[in-house]
């Protein structure tokens, strides 16, 4: 399987990696889903880059909500976890469109 | 039990205490999902989530493994009761997962779905569990008993988990991170996979208790139960890919998978052609306490399917992924199937059928309970899962907090069949935990049927 290959998307750069580790480190996944995977107390951020774009993102990012904690994180480690959402969003789409599901399978 | 050190006690003992955090976890959990502005500032639910996860699956996991100690030295005929492997994965195992929650506690994170804690502590869990693998397949070596299908089953999940673990920790290899889809395949792919590994272990402690209360060698023997062995065992290699149906990676991974996920209609068809069977054999057998907790799981593994087989059609699951149908169906597999073989198997082992009548009556009402409160609690979360699969179709330019208004107060009736469920399974927990401290001299190794006293009970 050589997905990056499919959608020309390149490998993490160092940025991508600091807001990929930040992901982890601050469990996002227990409430954030990427790709259907993690947990649904928000919504699924898989192609959130662009589906709201970055400044909606940061906005979340930096203040919280009333449901998400705010994190109290700085510029880069915002900006790097814009960075990490962003290099998901080019890897592919999580909606299957409909005129893709057939009874027999799933076609490209 | 009593012919056993205190250290096999004590594992059974912290496998319950991981149930019994698990739920009240799980409680706490669900409020917070629905008071988070709430619980944001002292215990938010980012940190109360893995948390209930963890204590789940590891509940699940040291369960089955205390299971599989206790009857391989019968099974195996192992003369070294007193094994020094075994109390070294114990202590290793429990030490770990302390640590665990330690790392939980000060918000330390790092890992993956169902595993957030540090990876560092992913090689103590995997040392733990060769030295597990090393004890149990030692005896089974020297043993010529290794036909029943029991055994079968324990080794391919005891193997199984090792693979699957670490399959799951790939992503600290850097060439599995240079692409996200990679990443999320194996992560999905591994998740899936150890379910199915547990799931041969907890089957196969199902199988060997039959054997036990039915007194009948050849339930492990047949060739019926041979192919449904090795049907299992093609979907835990190859169904996980319904994980996947929104991945955009190959179509023949999922159209695979799609095609594995149906054959498991062959099972759903052998409940239902067996049921007449089950009925009679339910007649004859209802009066033995661990008989009813498999024929529960039984129950719920029947209805369970039919969920997860719908959830495995292309056409359905591009509705239900990402809802609380996809929740409703982990809970009905953990709580309804494995929880409830694995009291089945505690309650054997601490042979409960021979306790008094109060400890009896007291075991059947919370079984009860738990299975009215578990029905509750999984069919609001369908119903959450519907509602919110239905708003985000057809509402698609609403934002995620309107689509999830209405899901709240279905999420509340949930939280209200938790605490039911919750109280009821609590309940068997703390029995169990009593009677494992208890000095009483009867062996809950013994054959049901040499048991000198049991008292009928009519359990209607």
């Amino acid at each position: 399987m050589h997905a990056e290959d499919r959608n020309n998307v390149a490998h993490p750069d160092r940025h991508t990696k600091a807001g990929w580790q930040l992901w982890q480190d601050k469990n996002c996944q227990s409430c954030h889903q990427l790709y259907g995977l993690g947990g649904y107390m928000g919504p699924d951020l898989t192609n959130v880059y662009s589906e709201k774009g970055p400044k909606y993102m940061e906005t979340f990012i930096k203040y919280g909500t009333g449901k998400m904690p705010n994190f109290h994180l700085n510029d880069s480690e915002t900006q790097g976890l814009v960075s990490f959402l962003a290099w998901i969003d080019k890897s592919g789409k999580t909606k299957i469109p409909a005129s893709a599901v057939h009874w027999w399978g799933i076609s490209k | 039990m009593n012919e056993y050190p205190v250290y096999y006690k004590r594992f059974l003992q912290f496998a319950l205490g991981l149930l019994a955090t698990a739920l009240m976890l799980g409680l706490l959990s669900a409020t917070a999902f629905i008071f988070p502005e709430t619980f944001n500032e002292f215990l938010p639910f980012y940190q109360l989530r893995p948390f209930h996860t963890s204590a789940a699956l590891f509940w699940i996991i040291t369960a089955s493994a205390a299971c599989i100690i206790l009857y391989k030295n019968e099974v195996f005929s192992d003369v070294s009761k007193h094994n020094t492997s075994e109390k070294l994965f114990m202590v290793l195992w429990i030490g770990s997962i302390l640590a665990v929650f330690c790392c939980y506690a000060f918000k330390k994170f790092g890992g993956r779905e169902y595993w957030e804690f540090p990876p560092v502590l992913s090689i103590v869990l995997l040392i733990s569990w060769l030295v597990f693998m090393y004890s149990y397949f030692s005896a089974w070596r020297k043993s010529i008993n290794r036909k029943p299908l029991y055994v079968w089953m324990w080794s391919t999940g005891i193997f199984f988990f090792l693979i699957t673990f670490m399959e799951q920790n790939l992503w600290l290899i850097p060439w599995f991170r240079s692409s996200f889809l990679k990443e999320i395949t194996i992560q999905w792919k591994a998740n899936g996979s150890m379910v199915g590994a547990w799931n041969q272990m907890i089957y196969g402690t199902a199988l060997f208790l039959m054997v036990k209360i039915s007194d009948d060698a050849t339930i492990a023997q047949n060739k019926k139960a041979f192919f449904f062995y090795f049907l299992g065992l093609t979907n835990l290699m190859f169904n996980w890919g319904h994980h996947l149906y929104n991945v955009p990676n190959g179509s023949w991974i999922r159209n695979t998978s799609y095609v594995i996920s149906m054959t498991e209609l062959l099972i759903f068809i052998n409940i239902i052609a067996g049921f007449k069977n089950k009925l009679n054999e339910q007649k004859r057998l209802k009066h033995i306490i661990p008989y009813r907790f498999l024929v529960a799981a039984e129950y719920w593994a029947f209805a369970n399917l039919l969920l997860a087989l719908l959830m495995s059609i292309p056409v359905v699951n591009r509705y239900t992924h990402g809802t609380h149908i996809t929740v409703a169906h982990a809970m009905i597999s953990t709580i309804g199937i494995n929880t409830m073989i694995l009291l089945a198997s505690i309650g054997y082992i601490l042979d409960v059928d021979a306790k008094n009548l109060k400890v009896k009556k007291f075991i059947n009402k919370a079984y009860w309970h738990t299975q009215f409160g578990l029905g509750a609690f999984g069919l609001s979360l369908v119903i959450a899962g519907i509602i919110k699969a239905y708003r985000t179709a057809v509402f698609e330019s609403i934002t995620f907090q309107e689509v999830m208004q209405p899901v709240m107060v279905v999420i509340k009736i949930f939280l209200f069949a938790g605490v039911w469920l919750a109280i009821s399974l609590l309940s068997i927990v703390v029995c169990y935990f009593r009677l494992l401290n208890s000095r009483e001299t009867k062996s809950g190794m013994e054959n049901i049927s040499t048991v000198i006293i049991i008292e009928e009970y009519d359990f209607k």
